[in-house]
């Protein structure tokens, strides 16, 4: 095999809350690479690290798992990714396990899985300042021995132990090199083996292992007062408020000096060319529609800055545990069919974090910028509104599904409350830098075509000769706006909001986009003035919330499908999917638009 | 008061010693918890402390299995059958 004609390969492998992304952000730093696994709605991040020899090598960070016999798509492909059989991917030529120190009772049962995979591996002993902290003590040359794997200790946020685990990598690497691969030895253990194996792993860790003197007592305290079932929840609330005030109170300076940087740069832009086709596509449709979206990027900072915090600190899981029996649980799915199609039916509705931009987005260009109660910000009400929406409809369908369709088990819930741990301040940052790419990224390669395409359509065919009303009123996406719009009239929705649902079927964001381009193609001066003023002036508040409710429910857009259709393998449940969905949506925009229109929401730049 | 029961009827700040993982009615489904809880550390002679329970009908649980927490459903501790220690157990410890 050689090494020299492709980088080697080296997947992160490890329990959940192993500091598994701290090691991944510590060995590649910013040289990292996010993308989605094909087919799969499950994150595949890689970045590049240079060996002591000075060859360069590929890290793969892998979703945590406990066991090899993977029960979610994340899991699955951990699996199939250590088994080297997933589709388009090269095997990994070594693994590194990554232990939690302090935590290590069922990662040695994962590393004795591991093993009988056959690849090279190393096994990273992660926090092991925090194990030192601790008085733990832990006899390396004895764990080596019994494991049969070499061991680094590491501190990855203080990048400690690294050059150690790259050395231990290469020599690894460099000895596996002409032994024959012995992938696929892996099976699927039983419970006798599992057993057989956890006796194993307590042996090893009594033998090399010695108790804390002085045990992690902090994470019980403070867990009295955060797992509380009323003052857990009450303090639960109080985040899930300040959150979201947060998001649409302090990214406001931000985004107003975004929304006049793209003003100033429409201006300047339609001051260097002649008026014409081309301005028109650049200023209407590039810089007004991907500029609509660009600008909620302060917003998804500090959101993310918020779920990121909360996650490191170890209060997600904590999280999950108060709102299990309220939610009804949609957390993961078990070796049934019938559960599998009932979370894959209900989790779109679930207003999980991969949403909540969406929702942020939306809010902040439909619904004014208000204080209510002299403190509240509306925008702020209205997204928390909108996530206890999604929670009750989703409960609600899963009900539904369970007593009319079939009566399956309730996949369980089970999982780690991992120890409470200060958010290193770098990897706090390295991370949201992450997702704030991964949004202008987006912005970029989906938003700006598609802006095009709308573009396009809301400009061509010309108006006939003697035409009295606006030109995009002729246009092809006048057209189709005008033909449907009188399905959506009851509902509260103008043609230009009919025009937006079609692409915004690729993302919800593009939606938002759409708006942009088609008010900008519509009326040159809303091009300057930024999509939230234009639509205060153009919408009621009955219109704006009505949009919202539509977005609750809607489907998702088409990955989400193609998804369903892949996991459900029946073009029927991705059908009943799209009905069902489509249906509901409608429904809620509905009721909404009514209700508000009753309680006096219909007046326009209110 | 009978000492060993299921981890389901167990009450907050009960302690004990796992004795059984699974033993359903062995279908699929029974035998896919029983791995699991397995591979979360649930295993025969693991020491418990049910320490925190939820507000709708005291679900989830969360527990000290060993010298980790975990939360499963009453549920799912149904699989699970422990000894609960002796009134003069915790002084002993």
């Amino acid at each position: 095999m050689d090494i020299a004609v492709r980088p080697a390969r080296v997947a992160l492998v490890g329990n959940p809350n192993s500091g598994k992304t701290a090691l991944f952000n510590a060995l590649t730093g910013a040289h990292q690479k996010v993308a989605n696994y094909a087919g799969v709605t499950v994150e595949r991040k890689e970045g590049l690290v240079r060996v002591p020899s000075g060859q360069t090598v590929l890290v793969l960070d892998l979703p945590g798992t406990y066991s090899l016999r993977a029960r979610s798509p994340d899991e699955a492909v951990t699996r199939d990714a250590v088994l080297g059989r997933l589709a388009g991917e090269t095997p990994p030529d070594v693994l590194v396990c990554v232990a939690d120190a302090t935590n290590l009772r069922l990662v040695l049962r994962l590393v004795l899985e591991l093993k009988s995979v056959g690849r090279p591996m190393v096994l990273a002993l992660n926090m092991y300042d925090i194990a030192q902290r601790q008085g733990l003590r832990i006899d390396l040359d004895r764990l080596r021995t019994e494991l049969g794997v070499p061991i680094v200790t590491t501190v990855a946020t203080r990048k400690r132990g690294i050059a150690d685990l790259l050395a231990e990598v290469e020599t690894v690497s460099m000895a596996a090199a002409d032994l024959p691969q012995g992938a696929g030895a892996w099976q699927e253990p039983d419970a006798t083996e599992i057993r057989a194996a956890h006796r194993d792993a307590e042996r090893i860790m009594r033998a090399c292992v010695r108790a804390p003197e002085r045990p992690d007592t902090l994470t019980g305290k403070i867990d009295t007062v955060l797992l509380h079932p009323v003052a857990g929840l009450l303090i639960l609330l109080g985040l899930l408020f300040v959150m979201f005030q947060a998001v649409f109170a302090w990214a406001a300076p931000a985004m107003d000096g975004i929304e006049a940087g793209f003003a100033l740069f429409g201006r300047l832009v339609s001051g260097f060319m002649a008026d014409g086709l081309i301005e028109s596509l650049v200023v209407d449709g590039v810089i007004a529609g991907v500029g609509s979206v660009i600008i909620f990027l302060p917003q998804i900072v500090i959101l993310f800055a918020f779920i990121i915090l909360l996650e490191d600190f170890g209060y997600m899981a904590r999280a999950a545990f108060l709102m299990d029996r309220i939610m009804g649980g949609a957390a993961r799915t078990i070796d049934s069919r019938q559960d599998r199609l009932t979370t894959i039916m209900v989790a779109p509705l679930m207003t999980c974090s991969a949403r909540i931009p969406v929702y942020t987005l939306i809010i902040a260009a439909f619904i004014p910028n208000e204080t209510v109660w002299g403190f509240a910000s509306l925008q702020g009400l209205v997204m928390f509104g909108l996530y206890a929406a999604g929670i009750v409809s989703a409960l609600l369908v899963s009900f539904v599904v369970r007593r009319v369709f079939w009566r399956g088990q309730v996949e369980p819930f089970m999982m780690e409350l991992p120890a409470y741990k200060l958010p290193d301040a770098k990897s706090v940052l390295m991370n949201l830098w992450l997702r704030a790419k991964i949004f202008l990224t987006r912005a970029g390669k989906i938003i700006l075509p598609l802006m095009v395409l709308v573009w396009v359509a809301s400009t061509f065919p010309y108006p006939p000769a003697g035409a009295t009303g606006q030109p995009i009123e002729y246009s092809l996406a006048g057209m189709i706006g005008r033909a449907l719009e009188p399905v959506f009239a009851p509902i509260g929705f103008n043609w230009q909001m009919v025009i937006a649902l079609i692409p915004g079927m690729a993302a919800r964001e593009v939606a938002v986009a759409a708006l942009g381009t088609v008010y900008a193609v519509a009326d040159a001066d809303a091009a300057m003035s930024g999509l939230a003023t234009v639509l205060s002036a153009q919408w009621s508040l009955a219109t704006g919330l009505a949009f919202l409710a539509w977005y609750v429910f809607a489907p998702q857009c088409v990955p989400t499908l193609a998804v369903v259709k892949r996991e459900t393998n029946s073009w029927k449940w991705m059908t009943i999917m799209i009905v069902y969905m489509f249906g509901l949506a409608y429904l809620g925009a509905f009721v909404t638009y009514r209700v508000a229109l009753a309680l006096g929401g219909g007046s326009i730049g209110g | 008061m009978p000492n060993i029961i299921p981890l389901s009827e167990a009450r907050i700040g009960d302690r004990g010693i796992i004795t059984r993982v699974g033993g359903g009615s062995g279908d699929a489904h029974d035998a896919e918890l029983e791995r699991r809880l397995l591979e979360l550390g649930f295993v025969e002679g693991a020491r418990i402390h049910l320490i925190h329970q939820g507000i709708v009908r005291r679900d989830p649980i969360a527990l000290r299995v060993d010298d980790m927490t975990v939360a499963l459903r009453r549920r799912e501790a149904a699989s699970l059958t422990v000894q609960l220690d002796g009134p003069f157990a915790e002084a002993a410890e």
